[in-house]
């Protein structure tokens, strides 16, 4: 009895001291480049095994990208997987826009897994492209089409045109700041008339506390029931049209299951987050041009 | 009372300019974005427009200046603003499909919406100089207070703004709210018994 306490003692100092090492693990990263945008700082951070783009000194609020060195294709971050639980709606997307760059995974890792598919990549910041290209594998080209903008312009300027799209994915916020005009009811009405019918929008979004609900109903006032994917991050997909059945969405995921394997994640892992439920306050106020403030709410209890 | 009416209006038009400064990038956003040549574009037009409101405002003070003409410049700050209330969407949505550039469509369309305005308003301080010093010896001293009102009333119009009243209420009622202040100062000030005008 007391030799069991014992080794349970001791079990738990040996795990104190596991999380201490990786700790000073996290804390020994290098850093590689460091530069001065015009929006904020850019930092690339290197330890033993990953390489991260952080938008703060040593990663203190979150990290932008991260990847693995030795199998740079492996998706380091939860929440980019669950960006391609969207291929499970729309499972042969022709056409894709990608708002938001950072270090470039989603287009990278979209263009190999559909090799038929254009796209359209939007990033404010010119800085975060060249640190893209220089130390994250990103190369634009024929098939990734990249544009330095602000991603609300390019909708709007994108609408006058004639060109839709089948998969359109929002990956402009982050944990410090939220572009307040791309989180409103008109913004999102913009999106989903610049996509085909049936096409899906995955936002990737870091809303806590009471933007969960105020951006919750901002989204269903546009698109109704959406997908709910919650794991530390928040994703959300929604369809222009209605939204595909769990069951279709269980059969189309079979059919990811070899594709997804050398990103080094399971298809099926992504199924039982899949949620259509409200867990917010449904009585919440919808975001609109008029009323934004996404980041005092993003700050409130 | 006098001298309490004068603050009041420099202080007041002092917010005035800063709040409407910050909701017009939040007006601007959806049609150029919130890039950083957005509000460059702000910014410029709001200082152009107030460092030529500081000259028509000094040559205005030449000509028979009056607490009520001080009040008048208060109200038509307020009246050329009601533009921004009543045509500032309609206007946005053609210009940036005019001018594709987000630079030069924001500088446009920040110079048709607040220059006149913020021009204006700009008027109120050498204006207000002019009526508050008597004699040479005060006049930097007063000149002084008035600036330190006015831009005191700047910083109050910038941070409740930002930190409040974007959390409360739309841009627009926000809008009409401060053209509501404006009004109820400059005719309060207008209606001043003229006694006071010394």
């Amino acid at each position: 009895m007391t030799g069991a306490r014992a080794r349970r003692g001791w079990a738990s100092a040996l795990a104190l001291l596991a999380t201490c090492a990786s700790l000073s693990a996290t804390a020994q990263q290098r850093l590689i480049h460091s530069e001065k945008s015009l929006y904020r700082d850019v930092f690339v951070y290197e330890d033993d095994s990953t390489r991260c783009l952080c938008f703060t000194r040593l990663c203190a609020i979150g990290r932008q990208t991260c990847i693995d060195l030795s199998k740079p294709d492996r998706l380091v971050f939860e929440y980019t997987q669950m960006m391609l639980g969207a291929l499970f709606l729309v499972p042969a997307p022709h056409s894709i826009l990608v708002i938001g760059l950072g270090g470039g995974t989603l287009p990278r890792t979209l263009a190999r897994l559909l090799p038929d598919a254009d796209i359209d990549v939007v990033e404010i910041d010119p800085a975060v492209v060249d640190v893209a290209q220089k130390y994250f594998g990103f190369r634009p080209g024929q098939r990734i089409q990249l544009t330095v903008q602000d991603g609300r312009a390019f909708v709007r300027a994108a609408l006058r045109g004639s060109k839709r799209y089948d998969l359109i994915m929002l990956d402009a916020y982050e944990h410090q700041y939220i572009p307040e005009h791309m989180l409103t009811r008109e913004f999102l009405t913009e999106v989903r008339s610049l996509l085909t019918p049936g096409g899906i929008v995955a936002a990737n979004t870091f809303s806590s506390s009471q933007l969960y609900s105020n951006e919750s109903v901002t989204y269903s006032s546009v698109f109704g029931a959406f997908y709910n994917l919650r794991s530390g991050n928040r994703v959300i997909l929604a369809a222009n049209g209605p939204l595909p059945s769990i069951d279709q969405v269980t059969r189309a995921s079979r059919g990811f299951t070899a594709a997804f394997e050398p990103f080094g994640f399971a298809a099926t892992k992504l199924l039982p987050m899949f949620s259509t439920r409200p867990d917010w306050d449904q009585g919440a106020r919808i975001l609109t041009d008029q009323y934004s403030p996404s980041n005092l709410l993003n700050g409130r209890p | 009372m006098y001298r309490v009416l004068l603050f009041l209006i420099a202080g007041w038009s002092g917010f005035f300019v800063m709040a409407i400064e910050l909701l017009g990038g939040r007006l601007l956003a959806p049609y150029f974005g919130s890039s950083i040549y957005v509000w460059g574009a702000i910014i410029t037009v709001f200082m152009l427009a107030l460092s030529l409101g500081y000259l028509w405002g000094g040559y205005a003070s030449l000509h028979a200046p009056s607490l009520r003409r001080l009040a008048s410049i208060l109200l038509a700050a307020a009246v050329a603003t009601l533009p921004v209330l009543l045509w500032g969407e309609g206007l946005l949505e053609h210009l940036s499909a005019w001018i594709a550039d987000p630079r030069f469509g924001s500088l446009a369309a920040a110079a048709l919406l607040f220059f006149l305005p913020t021009c204006i308003s700009g008027m109120v301080s050498p204006y207000a100089v002019r009526l508050l010093v008597a004699d040479r010896t005060s006049a930097g001293q007063l000149a002084g207070k008035l600036y330190f009102v006015s831009t005191a009333g700047s910083a109050a119009g910038t941070l409740l703004t930002s930190f409040y009243l974007v959390l409360y209420l739309e841009v627009n009622q926000i809008l009409m709210l401060l053209l509501a202040v404006s009004a109820l100062v400059g005719i309060t000030a207008g209606l001043a018994p003229r006694a006071v005008d010394a």
